[in-house]
């Protein structure tokens, strides 16, 4: 995840978390792990601003189960889905009361041809996509 | 007995936009009932109808998972801290499917 100032809808620090579940189909925190992640960022007074995870054979949309477990409102959920070997596909969410609001993601510093981009335009992106996030 | 209970942003509904609200009881179970006896309608969004805590959170007694404490059966003393978050999952079917 991508920890910012609360309030601040801003994310600023990366936080690669480990896959617990250890599967191409099912992703979750560590819970040890998640508890520290957690005080630090309660010391610094941080939330979550982005959660991204991917999807290896199905496409950049949350599932039933993503929608289920949405429990930071305030937080974008950005999914990359590597089904495709030649064309990643990166689409941002925010998910609140399993109501799922796609908002448009932008690919700024990339080192990919900038028109690798082919549609969803404007808005925030963390410079660096941790693609070794699978699953 | 006081306990402390850290509650996520997406659970201060209830508690009236607080962080940190206290609770007493010997054990998880009762320290839920106990919260929900302050801050209704709280415990049912971490225990299910079976009785048993909900997977879409993780709550921890101290520094530990109370899923290695017994879940519901913890025991809790006085002065400890329960923390509840929003468990961090997700999944997707490994073959496609129609989105449906």
């Amino acid at each position: 995840m991508v920890a910012g100032p609360i309030g601040s809808d801003e994310p600023r620090r990366l936080i690669p978390m480990v896959n617990a579940a250890r599967s191409m189909t099912f992703y979750e925190f560590d819970s040890a792990e998640y508890l520290r992640v957690w005080r630090e960022m309660d010391e610094r007074d941080e939330e979550p601003v982005v959660i991204y995870h991917s999807h290896t054979a199905t496409e950049a949309y949350p599932s039933r189960t993503d929608i289920s477990y949405a429990g930071w409102p305030q937080a974008h959920y950005l999914l990359v889905s590597t089904r495709d070997p030649e064309l990643t596909e990166i689409r941002s969410y925010r998910i609140a009361d399993s109501t799922v609001t796609e908002e448009p993601v932008r690919v700024v510093n990339a080192t990919v041809d900038s028109t690798a981009v082919q549609t969803y335009m404007f808005g925030h992106l963390p410079a660096d996509v941790d693609y070794e996030c699978r699953a | 007995m006081a306990i402390q209970i850290r509650v996520p942003t997406i659970l201060r509904s209830y508690t009236g936009g607080q962080k940190v609200v206290e609770a007493s009881g010997e054990t998880l179970a009762d320290v839920l009932t106990d919260l929900d006896s302050r801050h209704p309608g709280i415990r049912a969004r971490l225990v299910t109808e079976d009785g048993g805590l909900h997977k879409f959170v993780n709550v921890y007694v101290n520094d530990e998972d109370v899923r290695f404490l017994g879940a519901l059966d913890a025991k809790v003393a006085d002065g400890d801290t329960v923390t509840i978050l929003p468990a961090v999952a997700g999944g997707a079917p490994a073959v496609a499917h129609p989105e449906s």
